[in-house]
């Protein structure tokens, strides 16, 4: 096939003698259905955040319901819309169960994962290893199209009868089987979205493997490539159960079968006419086996640029690097053996639950150790204080919040009371928004520059940043609060209950935080758009770091490099002693 | 109740185990608490020590941190008394050790559905009459066999639940149609309830009162109304109301206030 010829005869060009065929390129090739990798990293980079800005919009809507269960909405979101999901301005149960489920499915799998792995993976990860683009470059194009179908089947799923997906992120049936049409909408969006990220994982796992730069051993990888290495493992061996899982759901609704519908259910009073046999539990194995790795994949990339901006921005070595690598590592592992502490209501005996709250106290402990290294970096520094190393920081507290308070969840008889809650809520948004979140905001400043040939404004980030940092804890915070107060999570009015009444306040406080922590962000939306066409020119290194993606020209073209880099040196030389400047680059032969 | 006991901490506690759990909560918390600040004031201090600033160059020498590995030794240690010393022994009551004969626990069915708890009594002769989802209407909503001689007696609630305190209750769990989870805030209570199983759990109440049972797990629109009044009473008041309670087979539900 002579497409297929030009493209070997591409790819190996590319490798050599790059520009050759640069100019060849027409507009879609170029800019849409491009097998570069950094144009595909841009592309998901891009498309995760405008996901994730609407993902965050769903929630300010449900934040009014929970503020002001009494009262109605402004008649302006009530045209939007219509009667059918806010009949006079009163938001539907339906409508916010919808929300609910489309906000957390949206966040993970079509904001933070695509962000973290597709974005910054496809575009630092070659840069850093030296390679001219992916190992396999249209199965990288073939992993954004299919993300990209996925989420518009998800978005579209709103505009069915019934609605969207509502029986939550996590899908528990029989409650989504006997769910309306959006919740086939929600399975074959997720077929899509798993596919993906396979896809993605296999490129990532052969390219870290065959394209590292001549003397780039294994540990003189930036712990970044190692943090996205472990990540397209869990990937690919965690996501195919939740596929399968997927695909049986999808049967159960579509084909009559019962996978997990046991016999004699009677719904509204009426006998379901299903098989029978079935067992709920079994879809919720399959998708915390998944789920459990995919809370990995979601920090395991922002501890991996925070590592990075750490380094950079201390001006000193990683405290402990093969220490942090081997830790990452074994969190890899035991993140598959943690899944079912997400089940201990379900009536798990004494052997069983003592287990799974082992492994997951176990599975704590790289984890303290990958932040307290992060920590003693600082000892001895000198930190420069630039906008992406004031996101790196504040990820540390915050992740250190979402740490710890996974300690009481963790175990079973503390979990009784908190399962559920608002405490949970609280946990795993820690984990990942204030944590994740600060993370990848860091990783936008930081490669900015390297992705634009421009810097960002630093003062629209420092304006971004405090008030990021102020409005999230004023968000979840309080749920903390709420939490131990007893509060389930995925109530439409906790003012139903004694317990909920008694912290309708702390609610209305979240709320508010919710919506300025929008208005914090305008100065980020401000400054990503303007910067890229009048933020202040930068050099190809502007940072002054020592990996080698700062060896490319910014943007880097085709193919990456100008001349094939050659690695000299580990990954974070910094300030070493009788060194001309206070960084030695690992692509400079004698510094 | 003239001050409501619900503010922003622990809802009050009127079971017999809870207080164990409570417990555990206070000391992981503590323990949290002890890490974080200590953690938290190294944070800071680096963050001000080691600004940049003109004379100022970072170390290349990595500091030899003893008081990593302590510390790190120190979670480790205090994990396992957490799991084996807290956690193991309370969990393991809660979910291994039913309340023997001796203790003369009540059993009472618990059958779930969109959107209400209902209650089924066994009745005075103490056992349970037949029931098949096929004879569930919206006149006998636990779908009871009225031609069993036992469920003569039986009592059916919805939404409402009598209990004594200080006598040993078993709830067996069931649920009609989706998953739901039992929470009853007051007695640190919690459990899913699976369509197809029966799972059971146990409880003793300290304190007579009004309270309420609620579902912990999403279950379809009206999730958040389905919450039952829970009535703890003296076992004498609790036998001179079981006795006014005609059999009523599933078919209404008891208006009487505590």
């Amino acid at each position: 096939m002579s497409h297929d010829d030009h493209h070997h005869g591409h790819s190996h060009g590319s490798a050599h003698a790059h520009g050759d065929h640069h100019h060849e390129l027409g507009f879609w090739q170029k800019y849409v259905f491009s097998v570069d990798h950094k144009v595909i990293g841009i592309q998901y980079a891009v498309t995760a955040l405008v996901f994730l800005f609407f993902g965050f919009t769903l929630m300010m809507l449900m934040r009014y319901q929970l503020a002001y269960p009494k009262g109605t909405f402004p008649s302006f979101f009530a045209k939007i819309f219509g009667a059918a999901n806010m009949p006079g301005g009163t938001m539907l149960p339906e409508f916010y169960n919808q929300l609910g489920a489309m906000h957390g499915t949206i966040m993970v799998f079509l904001g933070v994962v695509p962000l973290a792995v597709g974005g910054f993976g496809n575009f630092v990860l070659p840069l850093q290893i030296g390679a001219p683009d992916m190992a396999f470059p249209r199965l990288n194009m073939a992993s954004y199209w299919v993300f990209f179908v996925g989420g518009v089947v998800m978005l579209f799923s709103f505009f069915v009868t019934g609605g969207a997906a509502q029986s939550g992120w996590t899908s528990y049936p029989p409650l989504s089987n006997i769910a309306p049409f959006g919740q086939t909408l929600w399975l074959i969006g997720m077929v899509f979205l798993i596919t993906s990220s396979l896809l993605g994982s296999v490129n990532f796992i052969v390219t870290t493997v065959q394209l590292r730069a001549e003397g780039l051993s294994f540990f003189r990888l930036p712990f970044f490539v190692w943090a996205q290495f472990v990540t397209a493992f869990l990937l690919l061996l965690a996501f195919p159960p939740l596929e399968a899982a997927g695909v049986l759901q999808l049967m159960d609704r579509v084909a009559g079968t019962s996978f997990f519908m046991p016999e004699g259910l009677v719904v509204g009073n009426r006998m379901v006419e299903v098989a029978g046999e079935g067992n709920p539990l079994l879809w919720q194995h399959l998708f915390w086996f998944l789920a459990h790795p995919e809370v990995y994949v979601l920090i395991l990339p922002a501890m991996g640029i925070v590592g990075e901006v750490i380094a950079i921005n201390t001006r000193k070595p990683l405290w402990g690097y093969r220490l942090v690598v081997y830790s990452v590592i074994f969190l890899g592992f035991m993140s598959f053996i943690v899944w079912a502490h997400h089940m201990f209501m379900t009536g798990m005996g004494t052997t069983m639950s003592a287990f799974f709250q082992t492994t997951t106290m176990i599975i704590s402990i790289p984890s303290v150790i990958i932040l307290t290294a992060f920590v003693i970096s600082l000892f001895g520094a000198s930190i420069r204080y630039t906008v992406p190393m004031m996101f790196a920081l504040a990820f540390l507290p915050m992740f250190a919040i979402g740490g710890l308070t996974g300690l009481p969840l963790g175990l079973t008889a503390a979990d009784i009371h908190l399962h559920d809650t608002y405490y949970v809520i609280g946990h795993f948004h820690y984990v990942v928004a204030p944590g994740t979140l600060m993370g990848l905001f860091a990783g936008v400043y930081h490669w900015f520059p390297k992705a634009t040939g421009r810097k960002m404004n630093d003062m629209l980030g420092k304006l971004h940043f405090w008030g990021t940092l102020i409005f999230l804890n004023g968000a979840f915070l309080p749920m903390f609060w709420i939490g131990m107060a007893g509060v389930s999570r995925r109530l439409y009015d906790q003012t139903k209950y004694f317990h909920g009444d008694a912290v309708q306040d702390l609610t209305v406080l979240s709320s508010w935080s919710v919506w300025l922590l929008g208005i914090a962000q305008i100065p980020f939306i401000i400054n990503f758009f303007a910067s890229m066409r009048v933020g202040k020119k930068v050099s190809d290194n502007p940072w002054a770091a020592t990996t080698l993606e700062w060896a490319a020209p910014s943007p880097p073209p085709h193919g990456n490099f100008a001349v094939v880099p050659v690695v000299y040196r580990g990954p974070y030389e910094y300030s070493v002693p009788g060194a001309a400047s206070d960084f030695s680059p690992q692509f400079v032969a004698k510094a | 109740m003239d001050t409501s006991p619900y503010g922003w901490w622990f809802p009050p506690n009127i079971s017999m185990h809870g207080a164990g759990i409570d417990r555990i909560i206070d000391v992981v918390h503590w323990f949290m608490a002890v890490l974080f600040v200590g953690w938290g004031i190294f944070f800071v201090y680096c963050l001000i020590k080691f600004r940049a600033r003109p004379g100022h160059q970072a170390s290349y020498q990595l500091p030899k941190a003893k008081i990593s590995k302590v510390a790190e030794v120190g979670v480790l240690v205090f994990e396992v008394f957490l799991l084996v010393g807290l956690s193991m022994p309370v969990w393991s009551k809660y979910r291994n050790d039913p309340p023997k004969a001796e203790e003369n626990p009540m059993e009472i069915r618990v059958v779930a559905e969109q959107f209400a708890w209902n209650f089924h009594y066994p009745g005075a002769d103490g056992k349970f009459g037949r029931t098949h989802p096929r004879f569930m209407a919206a006149d006998n909503l636990i779908g009871l066999d009225r031609s069993d001689p036992l469920a003569a007696d039986d009592i059916a609630l919805n939404n409402k639940f009598y209990m004594p305190k200080d006598r040993p209750i078993v709830l067996r769990l069931t649920s009609k149609d989706v998953i739901h989870s039992i929470w009853i805030p007051v007695m640190r209570v919690k459990q899913d309830v699976i369509p197809g199983m029966e799972i059971p759990v146990w409880f003793t109440a300290t304190q007579t009162g009004h309270y309420q049972i609620g579902c912990a797990q999403l279950c379809g629109n009206n999730h958040f109304t389905m919450i039952s009044d829970l009535f703890v009473q003296e076992p004498e008041e609790f036998r001179q109301w079981q006795l006014e309670q005609k059999s009523s087979g599933g078919e209404e539900e008891e208006e009487e206030d505590a």
